[in-house]
């Protein structure tokens, strides 16, 4: 059973995530603003929580910044009406390790909380554009190749991903299994975390100018 | 120009000046009596002056007996000045017309409401336009220092002119922090103004889209295939202007994407989720263009055949490949089973693609959804 805290202002898209989440998850509690969050989750120790972005208080970053911080080790799934580059990095960044729009059906969002409570990433269509988009070959030569730049096979599964495949029919496409795939994903969530390549934060925020 | 009798630069003046057009028409007639200074005056400032466009229904009527009565006046005061030699101003008064010109661009260019705060700190005005002002300050000295040497007097005036310089940079101290203050309360008025227009902008749009689909959707409230359509349009539009770069949607791939499937998705009430990565601008050749027609083609009839939920368009640009895949989780089809004379597969999408020197793939089984692969090489602009 997996222990579930969900963090996000709206009430009414509390209790409709409540509702539609499977039976092997146990919905632990609900915060709605960043200081109620950092206490439920020091309090209630969840497995996973559930977290949306924008958010009074400092929104899902300061959320992240303040519990990964204190050297915690709960793990967080990004969830958020936002489309914006600059939010999905940004939670990303801040040790998310996956990233859902609202708009997810209640089996997806499941699958998704299972497999972050397993220590994987989850990648919506729009984070693996994203991705392919930022860590696109430029001129610049990559600081550190081994974080700077994606593998073949990463590409591969990010495209994949990004065309609207589940993981089951990546590793089919590929002839790989899911557990692979997976391994691919998370490597590219540890690029994402931690590298330097300054196109990242640049092109995210150029990406904001509507 | 309402109310013009010449070129309506007198009555133009007259609004800006805030005084009655016969006094500045008067002006003129005199000024040009004292060497047609004032014809020159009254040509330039036709020139340079802005217009503003004549409001109303019917022409503007000159009133010719004004126009009579100033030139009556004018010949009068000319014989006059004839008579007595008073005109013989000389060179002496052509200072005093530039001066007055450039008084009169630096005044110009304030518009009202704002002059009124500015009247007594002229100086701030001039930030508007520094071009303009600098030609204007430029001119008034001129003219103060050309009327002076002519008269033969700067000399005997470098003592007042000292004096003044003493006196105005006295009076630039004192009023030096009450001017600073002026200018931070004209930032801050800036500041709430784009603040005001920012959220007037917002208000519009809130009101123009969000309250009005909410609206209709109170109205077909018992259709529930319609008001997912009008959310899910509304949600789209919400995002495109909070998230997306202002796009030309005729320009480029990405946008064109976008747009189609956001077409598709109205009319069909499918979500169809789309991802672009890299860009390129449309070719002047036609190539993208059918290959955008081929993947509404797929869009189409994802939406109308396929019974899925949702449908996954991902756009891509890679280096001269231009790459746009369409699937949908639906029940997909026996591909070998489709009648030759079904146009939408072969023809609109594999022949469109192979006419224009692509190619597309379609991968699809019964049960597994359907998959349109399309491709095409285009050169780098």
């Amino acid at each position: 059973m997996t222990r579930v805290l969900i963090v996000d202002d709206h009430r009414l898209f509390r209790s409709g995530v409540r509702a539609e989440l499977g039976d092997s998850i146990e919905v632990v509690g609900e915060a709605e603003d960043v200081d109620s969050a950092v206490k439920a989750i020091t309090e209630l120790q969840p497995d996973v929580v559930l977290l949306d972005v924008h958010m009074p208080g400092g929104g899902g970053q300061e959320v992240l910044r303040r519990v990964l911080g204190s050297g915690s080790q709960v793990r967080f799934l990004a969830l958020s009406v936002s489309d914006a580059a600059e939010d999905v990095i940004g939670v990303i960044r801040g040790g998310a390790r996956g990233y859902v729009t609202k708009n997810i059906s209640g089996k997806e969002l499941t699958d998704a909380i299972r497999r972050v409570s397993e220590g994987d990433a989850v990648f919506s269509p729009r984070l693996a554009g994203f991705v392919l988009d930022a860590f696109a070959s430029s001129e610049a030569p990559p600081i550190d190749p081994e974080l700077d730049s994606l593998t073949q096979r990463e590409r591969e599964v990010l495209r994949l991903i990004a065309r609207g495949y589940a993981y089951k029919e990546i590793a089919k496409e590929l002839f790989i299994s899911v557990k692979t795939v997976e391994t691919h994903v998370s490597s590219v969530l540890r690029k994402l975390q931690l590298s330097n390549r300054h196109e990242l934060s640049r092109w995210a925020t150029a990406r904001r100018l509507v | 120009m309402e109310g013009r009798l010449i070129g309506g630069v007198a009555q133009g003046l007259a609004t800006q000046l805030s005084l009655d057009p016969v006094v500045i028409r008067l002006m003129f007639v005199l000024l040009s009596v004292v060497d047609g200074i004032g014809m020159v005056a009254y040509a330039v400032l036709w020139m340079i002056a802005p217009k503003q466009p004549y409001q109303g229904t019917a022409p503007p009527q000159r009133d010719w007996s004004q126009l009579a009565a100033f030139s009556a006046i004018g010949v009068a005061l000319l014989a006059f000045g004839w008579l007595t030699g008073a005109s013989q101003g000389g060179i002496g008064m052509l200072p005093f017309a530039v001066g007055g010109i450039g008084a009169l661009i630096l005044w110009q260019q304030a518009d009202p409401e704002r002059r009124k705060t500015w009247m007594s700190g002229a100086a701030l005005s001039m930030r508007k336009n520094r071009v303009r002002s600098l030609l204007g300050v430029v001119l008034v000295v001129i003219g103060a220092t050309g009327f002076l040497a002519a008269q033969g007097e700067l000399a005997q005036a470098s003592q007042g002119l000292l004096f003044t310089a003493v006196v105005v940079g006295g009076l630039a101290v004192i009023a030096a922090p009450w001017l600073a203050g002026l200018w931070k309360e004209l930032q801050l008025e800036r500041r709430e103004r784009i603040r005001q227009e920012e959220r007037a902008e917002v208000a519009a749009m809130v009101h123009d889209s969000v309250l009005h689909t909410l609206t209709l959707i109170q109205r077909v409230a018992h259709d529930q295939r319609e008001v997912t359509r009008l959310a899910r349009a509304q949600e789209r539009d919400l995002r495109n202007w909070l998230y997306q770069p202002a796009q030309d949607a005729d320009a480029t791939v990405a946008a064109a994407v976008r747009r189609i499937a956001a077409e598709e998705e109205d009319a069909h009430g499918v979500p169809i989720e789309v991802v672009c990565v890299g860009d390129i601008d449309l070719d002047s050749a036609g190539k993208l263009a059918a290959m955008l027609k081929a993947s509404r083609q797929a869009m189409v009839n994802a939406a109308k055949y396929s019974g899925s939920p949702s449908i996954s368009v991902y756009a891509e640009v890679e280096g001269e490949e231009v790459t746009i895949f369409v699937k949908d989780r639906g029940k997909g089809f026996d591909f070998e089973a489709v009648p030759l004379d079904r146009m939408g597969i072969r023809e609109s999408i594999i022949g469109r693609m192979e006419r224009h020197g692509g190619a597309a793939r379609v991968r699809t089984e019964p049960g597994e959804g359907t998959e349109v692969m399309l491709t095409m090489k285009v050169e780098k602009a």
